[in-house]
Formats: structure tokens, C-alpha cells, sequence
């Protein structure tokens, strides 16, 4: 049995890495080719069921949505991205002092991210939202005030076992200069977990920001979001199935691949865990 | 020792949350008084409608007066409706926990047998699959599945209905008609994740020496798992009770846009697409605390459980 739960390990790798380079491929194509133009109306054309002209049909605009969902690759990972570099900087900011100065500015830290942790995401997500206003930039600022608590235990966490290592007395006693002890000795000791973290959080972040466009508070037209594509499709359910099934689809499968690859990274990186 | 410890913890973090939930609205850009009247609105007609508000006075007696009302449930008035935030609150508050509750009655019935399940099975073709489809429920967008069930579901059986709602005390089966999609929608992303962790919990003990006692004394395996092993699996899940509260509450919020539920969410997003801050807030503030307030008591229930946790 224990072959086949590495073999499960590696397929986990493989789907996971196919996934996220796949949609990474399909965004950079997205830049300079799509099979229609991404927002011209055609009504003739609207709500036609998937054909060889339409490989997943039209919405009811008339316009592509293999084009549009190409699209939104774009505004996934932007969104993404932005919010998984907040995250980690500030995460990684805010624990790495926490831990490794420890005392009442640790006490101070913690307690202000057990306070952002308390709320329900989505929550704290709508709040941020209804303050900065919708858009790519501001969903992203959002979710990544979010993603810092997390990250910032993890590396609060890493700091604190490490910071009376004997390695890190050795730098103090030689005279290297505190930043440099967190960032170069001490962080990338610990990176493997906050690159778990990250993905975790890209994942999430997609499902979030999917979650504020389909309530109309997150991307906005034109920019094309699977979330917004998800919400104008519920109206056409019955007539036209396939409008939802693109973008959930895509949502679905990049996120899941998201997921296997933070498993598969979590067992490679720390070999601990498969205990 | 423990309980006071926590209960300190408890007070700070509603401090903080409440602080972060004022403080926050603070820096909008816009000014809510312009807002509401219109950019032709007379400029002393602002001034004494910002004066009625208390919008002109400074932030810390603003903030004071705030928790204050928190604190006996007067949030002041809702600039979209006119009304009093609290009445408005506890017209939309029946929905949202009945769905809240539905969803909850729904994880546990599930996620409970299936990771018993899957941890008898361990590494079997059943686990392996049960595993692999649970991934799948966590990476669903929960709002395109209950779209999914509404076609797939809710237009098959005339019994669902798709939009609205029907209160317990008028139809139970009315209730359910319109409850129980929306409740499936939210739980079936958290049965995913609530079954990994009962599957995991239950491994964890089995490795453990009492049960390779209790095997070698002759126990029979039926035993093993029902009366030893699956009572103390089941402290360690009461953590993640909490986590689930939190997911389902946040889940509530998308839902009941999905299937038009006249629940807080509902409100929460009117609230929002209007500017209409005090309302924003006030519910803002009452389901982080209450979210707050059912984490503590999983965390003293836990340490009544397993005195264990006290120590560390």
C-alpha cells in the first residue's frame, strides 16, 4: 500500500502542476489571441449551445464565452497574485518581528491578527469591499488584508523555534545586523511552509473573489470574471446550461489543481507530515 | 485558571474586532451625509443632518457611544430604510439561523459516518476515492453548486422551492422546501472538510496504546471502535466545530443571494451596495461576535472534555 499513497503523492504533483501551467498558458495566449473579440455584442448570436464555432457557446450578448473565459485567466490570477503578494509581505512582516522580537510587541501583533482572524473571511472580505469600493485592485487589497493573519502565524511560529538556535547565536555573536538575521538566516529556513501557506491562499483567494463578483461587489464589467459570468448565467439556467458550466468549471478545476499542488508541495517539503 | 485566561482573550478580541469594525470606516472615501441627500443637497440641511447622525462630533465619542449601543442592542438607524438596525436585524435573524442550523444538522449527519468510514478502510480503493471526491466538494465555488442543485434539483422536484422562503412557523414542510437546497449548498464544501478531519482523528487514536490494549485483551473490534475509540476521536473535532460555524455563517451570506432568501446576508449586501454604514456595522459586528462567543464555549467545552488542554 505504501507505493501506491507515494504514487498518489506524485499524481497529485503532476495534476496540480498540468492545471495551474495549462491556465498559465491559456492567460498568455489570452494577451494576444482569443477565438472572438472578448466584449462585441453579436445578439443574433445569443445563447447559442456549444459548437465548432463556439466551443462553449455564446451568453446572451451574443459574445464567446471560450473568449471570455480565456479571458478571466487574466483577472483570476491578477487578483491572485496581488492578493497572495499582500499577504505573504505582510504576513511575513508582521510574524517574523512578532517572533523574533517576542515580548509585548509578539503580545500586541498575535492579538491583532486573532482579531482579523475572528471574523468569517467573507465578512471581513464585504466590509473591506463596501470601504475601498469594487474593482480588480481592491478585491485584491481585501482578500489580501485576509491572507495576512495566516501567513503571519506560520511565520511567527517558524521565527520562534528558530531564534535561539544555535546558528542564529552564532550571526548575533559575529555581529550581523537583526533584518539580516530574519530575512536571511532565519526566513528561508521556513519558506517551505509559507510557500504551502501561499497556495493555500491563491486558492482561496480565486474562490473569494469569485464569491465577491457573483454578488456584484468584486470585478466589474468589462473586465470579464468567471464570478460575474457565473452570476449574469443563473437567469439563463434552464434555457442555457452550459453559460454556468464554463465558468464554474474553470473556477472548479484551477482551484482544485491549486489544492493538489499545496498537498503535494506539503509532503515533499515537509517530510514530518507523512507521519 | 484556564477559563479565565480564555475569557480575557474573549474580551480582547471583541475589543479589537469592535475597534477594526468602527476604525474601518473611517477612512471611506465619501461622505455618507452627501450620500443620502444628493450632490444638490442644501449645505445646512447636511450640517444638521450630520449633527442628527452624530457624525460631527470626535471619533473616540463616536466609538464610545457606539459600543455603547452595542452593548444594549441600540445600533441606531439604518440610513437606507429608516429603521432601527436591531429590528431590521431580527426580521432577516429567523432565516439565516434556520439555515445556519439545517446546514449544521446536515454536516454532522454526514461527515460523521463517512469518516468513520473511510478510517476503517484506510488506503482501501473506498478511502482513496471518498478522499479524492471530498477535494473535489472543497474546491466547488458554493454558490455555482447550489446553482447546479437548482437545475438539477429544485426544477425536477416540485416539492423545492427555488426563490423565497416560508417561515417554520407557518409550513415546516413549507420551511424545508425552501431550506433544505440552500442547506445542502453550504454544507456539502464542509462535509468535505469536516470528513477529512473525523477520518484523521479517528486514525490518530487507533495508533494510540490503549487501543493495542484493549485489542490484545480480546475486545471485539466492533467494540474498539464504538466505545472507546470514537468517544475520544470526538474531542478533537469539537475544535473544528467552531471553524465550521464560522464557514457556515460565511456560507449564509452567498446562499441566500443564490436562492433570494430574505436572511441577514440578504440585508448585509443591501446594506453594503447602498453605502448604508450603520447597518454595514451592526451586522458586521453581531455575527463576528456571535461567531466569536461559539468559538469560547467549543474551547471551555473542550477543556471540561479534555482536562489535558488546561495545562498548556
Amino acid at each position: 500500500m505504501k507505493h501506491i499513497q507515494r504514487y498518489m503523492k506524485n499524481i497529485n504533483l503532476i495534476i496540480g502542476l498540468l492545471v495551474i501551467v495549462g491556465f498559465l498558458i491559456i492567460m498568455i495566449i489570452s494577451f494576444f489571441y482569443t477565438p472572438h473579440d472578448v466584449n462585441s455584442m453579436n445578439i443574433p448570436q445569443k445563447l447559442r449551445s456549444p459548437s465548432s464555432d463556439y466551443l462553449f457557446g455564446t451568453d446572451e450578448f451574443g459574445r464567446d464565452i471560450f473568449s471570455r473565459i480565456m479571458k478571466g485567466t487574466q483577472t483570476a490570477f491578477a487578483v491572485g497574485l496581488l492578493t497572495v503578494f499582500i499577504g505573504t509581505i505582510f504576513g511575513i512582516l508582521i510574524g517574523g518581528i512578532a517572533g523574533y522580537v517576542g515580548g509585548w510587541i509578539d503580545e500586541i501583533f498575535m492579538r491583532m491578527m486573532d482579531a482579523l482572524m475572528a471574523f468569517p473571511g467573507i465578512i471581513l472580505a464585504l466590509m473591506l469591499v463596501a470601504v475601498f469600493g469594487p474593482g480588480i485592485v481592491n478585491t485584491a487589497i481585501a482578500l489580501g488584508i485576509i491572507a495576512i493573519p495566516a501567513i503571519a502565524r506560520i511565520t511567527r511560529g517558524g521565527f520562534v523555534q528558530h531564534r535561539d538556535t544555535e546558528y542564529v547565536l552564532a550571526a548575533k555573536l559575529i555581529g550581523v545586523k537583526p533584518y539580516s538575521i530574519m530575512f536571511r538566516h532565519i526566513l528561508p529556513n521556513i519558506s517551505s511552509q509559507i510557500i504551502v501557506a501561499a497556495t493555500v491562499t491563491f486558492a482561496t483567494a480565486m474562490l473569494a473573489e469569485a464569491a465577491l463578483s457573483y454578488l456584484g461587489l468584486g470585478v466589474q464589467p468589462p473586465n470579464p470574471s468567471w464570478g460575474r459570468m457565473l452570476k449574469d448565467s443563473q437567469a439563463y439556467l434552464v434555457g442555457a446550461p452550459w453559460y454556468t458550466y464554463a465558468p464554474g468549471g474553470a473556477i472548479t478545476v484551477l482551484v482544485l489543481g491549486l489544492y493538489m499542488l499545496s498537498n503535494a508541495l506539503r509532503d515533499f517539503m515537509d517530510p514530518r507530515s507523512k507521519a | 485558571m484556564y477559563i479565565i485566561r480564555r475569557f480575557i482573550l474573549l474580551i480582547t478580541t471583541i475589543l479589537l474586532v469592535s475597534i477594526i469594525t468602527f476604525g474601518v470606516f473611517q477612512i471611506l472615501p465619501g461622505d455618507p451625509v452627501q450620500t443620502m441627500l444628493g450632490t444638490e443637497a442644501d449645505p445646512t440641511q447636511i450640517e444638521n443632518l450630520r449633527s442628527e447622525l452624530g457624525l460631527n462630533r470626535p471619533l473616540y465619542e463616536q466609538y464610545t457611544d457606539w459600543v455603547k449601543g452595542l452593548l444594549t442592542g441600540e445600533l441606531g438607524n439604518s440610513i437606507r430604510f429608516s429603521m432601527p438596525v436591531k429590528d431590521l436585524l431580527f426580521d432577516r435573524l429567523p432565516v439565516t439561523m434556520s439555515l445556519a442550523g439545517l446546514t449544521l444538522v446536515i454536516v454532522l449527519l454526514i461527515s460523521l459516518p463517512l469518516g468513520m468510514f473511510a478510517a476503517r478502510r484506510q488506503n482501501k480503493f473506498s478511502d482513496m476515492s471518498l478522499s479524492t471526491v471530498t477535494q473535489v466538494g472543497m474546491a466547488i465555488p458554493s454558490f455555482w453548486l447550489g446553482m447546479i442543485l437548482i437545475l438539477y434539483v429544485g426544477l425536477q422536484f416540485s416539492f423545492f422551492k427555488i426563490s423565497g422562503y416560508i417561515p417554520w412557523t407557518q409550513s415546516v414542510a413549507g420551511a424545508l422546501s425552501t431550506l433544505v437546497l440552500p442547506a445542502l449548498t453550504i454544507a456539502i464544501p464542509q462535509i468535505a472538510v469536516n470528513f477529512r478531519y473525523v477520518r484523521t482523528s479517528i486514525l490518530e487514536q487507533v495508533q494510540l496504546d490503549y487501543v493495542r490494549t484493549i485489542r490484545s485483551k480480546g475486545m471485539s473490534e466492533q467494540n474498539v471502535m464504538y466505545k472507546h475509540v470514537l468517544k475520544n476521536s470526538m474531542i478533537p473535532i469539537l475544535t473544528v466545530f467552531g471553524l465550521i460555524m464560522a464557514e457556515v455563517v460565511a456560507g449564509t451570506i452567498i446562499v441566500e443571494q443564490v436562492f433570494s432568501l430574505p436572511g441577514v446576508g440578504q440585508l448585509l449586501i443591501t446594506a453594503i451596495s447602498n453605502r448604508d454604514f450603520p447597518l454595514v456595522q451592526g451586522i458586521v459586528m453581531y455575527i463576528t461576535v456571535a461567531v466569536v462567543m461559539i468559538n469560547f464555549m467549543v474551547d471551555i467545552l473542550y477543556s471540561v472534555l479534555d482536562p489535558r488542554i488546561r495545562l498548556r
